[in-house]
């Protein structure tokens, strides 16, 4: 039933958008995610959906923000200076509770920084990027199948939570061809019906209002205790990571996305050498697996966060576990990859010392 | 006893918190009147932005979704691309429209969006208390430019009508006031018109409509209509900009 396909990450994205429901797409011009957009030109048009290029970042998501509103399936795209411009709308949906998936293909910064491939908003996708007290779905595949799964998985999320859902991909997942298998998509069946708060519809007998102002005395405040209800219960069912040859090890890599790959080639290197190098992949940035983290913390001496931005992801695995390990950083940034035989050095060095010291590639 | 008189259905029967002589409140019941007139409460979506009417919510009786600043064009445009038999309207203030959100303005103006803008222009900031506005008049003092608008360091009040008529996308274009009985009917008359355009699927349909703050102005409601009569119908000339029928 399902066909085989040779396919780029950043239109595997954009056919599983489609299939999924997506009905209206809006973006922006940036580097490396242009083929999504470009992709999006023509299917959603064949599909008769909405498709526009915007004048900027900030009217895609506002295009976003109503599209939500009025009950249907939206998304946009970009990369991280794009994303940047992006937060105040995303900060709008999360506080009127509107479903909105969203796509970062990361790129080295600060600033205009470069168009290669880069981790580097690790903080911007889970600590909120946007203003206020909300929490974001992050989802970090590392293949292009997993891009296309996810994004399905993406809306469905939205949905069900009325929760904006970001895709953290980077340049290289986006524009790397791998084989696809094009799932169609299955409707869970389970999901809440938007009948009720949809904007627009004529079978709603009061006027709705969505907004995220809220001025009485003590009305945000209780507002955002809901949402973070909300947020327990994301955190406590929707946590995913991939664990690899934990049982027996001694050192435990932490790597997501692109970095886990290659994280994957160094485990094996050091086990073929003698050292007993597992690997947890976190698949969800936000909800983050600290729970499982903590339990792995104290059955092994030492962590590594593999990551391609320079900590960022290293300070979530420390507050994780505690203390009850010592966890390493291995970071490259602005297009920097990790290289196998680095983090083997890196692992070898480890194991090799004692006592609280840390160890940083840098 | 034949009632001839009402509250329009589309508003809430709630008392407007807007200060005495403004003209939102005249603005939000030529909206509410026409959205009645038309029988299209239950597929209207109004647009509150930032500014006074941020609190438009309270007064209309059909959907209202609360935009960021300068962002109820893009908002718009989301909703009527995502829901296609509904009927958005797109109220915004100066700061709003002529400022912080001029590109979207721009270019919703230019895919011309098949929504309504009711472009309410008194020249400057309310909310936050007045500050200059890129409409405020040259020589026009206000909590940031407190010896008046000086145009060599300040530029010049824009003209979004004269601005925007040229684009392709604008079906119909018009400036009213609400400074006399006489121009709030026109007022409506315009209203009236940007409404069916968009009923009938003509295109993007823009109303400016020049009206009072008495507030920020600091002048009472009285001195506040007459200060618009002599200073801002000058500069902002009411009437027709474009009309794709008359072009017809």
């Amino acid at each position: 039933m399902s066909e085989r396909v040779l396919m780029k990450g950043n239109e595997a994205i954009g056919e599983a958008a489609v299939q999924a429901g997506c009905q209206c797409y809006f973006g922006y011009p940036i580097t490396p995610q242009n083929e999504l957009t470009a992709y999006m030109s023509k299917r959603m048009l064949e599909e008769g959906r909405v498709f526009i290029q915007s004048e900027s970042e900030i009217a895609a998501i506002n295009m976003c923000f109503g599209a939500a509103a009025v009950g249907v399936r939206t998304m946009t795209s970009s990369s991280g200076p794009g994303i940047s411009l992006k937060q105040e709308g995303i900060s709008y949906v999360a506080g009127a509770e509107l479903p909105l998936f969203f796509v970062n293909v990361m790129r080295g910064g600060p600033g205009l920084g470069n168009i290669a491939p880069s981790q580097a908003d690790y903080f911007q996708c889970t600590k909120g990027g946007g203003h206020g007290d909300y929490r974001v779905i992050v989802y970090a595949p590392s293949d292009v199948q997993e891009q296309y799964d996810y994004t399905m998985l993406g809306f469905d999320l939205a949905d069900r939570y009325r929760i904006p859902v970001l895709l953290a991909t980077d340049g290289i997942l986006g524009q790397m061809m791998e084989p696809l298998v094009l799932k169609k998509y299955k409707d869970p069946g389970d999901l809440p019906s938007k009948e009720a708060w949809r904007l627009g519809d004529p079978a709603t007998k009061e006027p709705i209002w969505i907004t995220s102002v809220r001025l009485g005395e003590g009305e945000l405040e209780e507002h955002n205790f809901k949402l973070q209800k909300k947020y327990e219960e994301i955190a406590e069912k929707e946590v995913r990571f991939e664990e690899i040859s934990l049982d027996d090890a001694d050192i435990v890599m932490v790597a997501y996305g692109t970095s886990a790959r290659v994280a994957r080639s160094a485990m094996e290197m050091a086990r073929a050498e003698g050292i007993k190098a597992g690997l947890l992949r976190p698949i969800t940035l936000w909800p983050f697996p600290e729970k499982r983290l903590r339990e792995i913390a104290d059955k092994v001496d030492n962590m590594l966060a593999v990551e391609m931005s320079l900590g960022q992801m290293w300070e979530d695995v420390r507050l994780a576990v505690c203390g009850a390990c010592r966890v390493h950083l291995h970071g490259r940034t602005a297009g920097g990859v990790p290289e196998e035989t680095a983090i083997v050095d890196q692992i070898r060095k480890i194991m090799n010392s004692k006592g609280d010291e840390i160890i940083r590639n840098f | 006893m034949e009632r001839i008189f009402t509250m329009p259905e589309a508003m809430k029967p709630e008392q407007t918190l807007y200060c005495p002589g403004c003209g939102h409140g005249i603005i939000h019941r030529l909206v509410a009147e026409l959205v009645d007139e038309f029988g299209i409460r239950d597929r209207t979506i109004g647009i509150a932005p930032v500014g006074c009417s941020v609190f438009a919510d309270k007064y209309w009786n059909f959907d209202v979704i609360s935009a960021a600043h300068g962002r109820a064009p893009a908002v718009a445009t989301g909703m009527k691309r995502g829901r296609p038999d509904s009927f958005v309207i797109c109220y915004q203030g100066d700061g709003d429209l002529a400022a912080i959100g001029t590109a979207e303005t721009i270019h919703a103006a230019n895919r011309g969006e098949h929504f309504v803008t009711v472009f309410v222009n008194n020249a400057i900031y309310g909310m936050t208390g007045g500050q200059m506005a890129p409409t405020t008049l040259v020589g026009q003092r206000s909590m940031t430019c407190q010896l008046g608008r000086d145009p060599a360091i300040m530029g010049y009040p824009i003209r979004v009508c004269e601005l925007l008529k040229d684009l392709p996308g604008v079906a119909f274009m018009a400036r009213g006031s609400v400074d006399s009985p006489k121009n709030v009917l026109k007022t409506k008359k315009y209203l009236k018109k940007a409404y069916s355009n968009v009923l009938e699927g003509k295109g993007y349909s823009f109303v400016e409509i020049v009206s009072t703050c008495p507030t920020n102005w600091g002048m009472t409601p009285v001195k506040a209509l007459e200060w618009l009569r002599e200073n801002m119908l000058e500069h902002y000339e009411l009437g027709v900009f474009r009309d794709c029928d008359a072009e017809a």
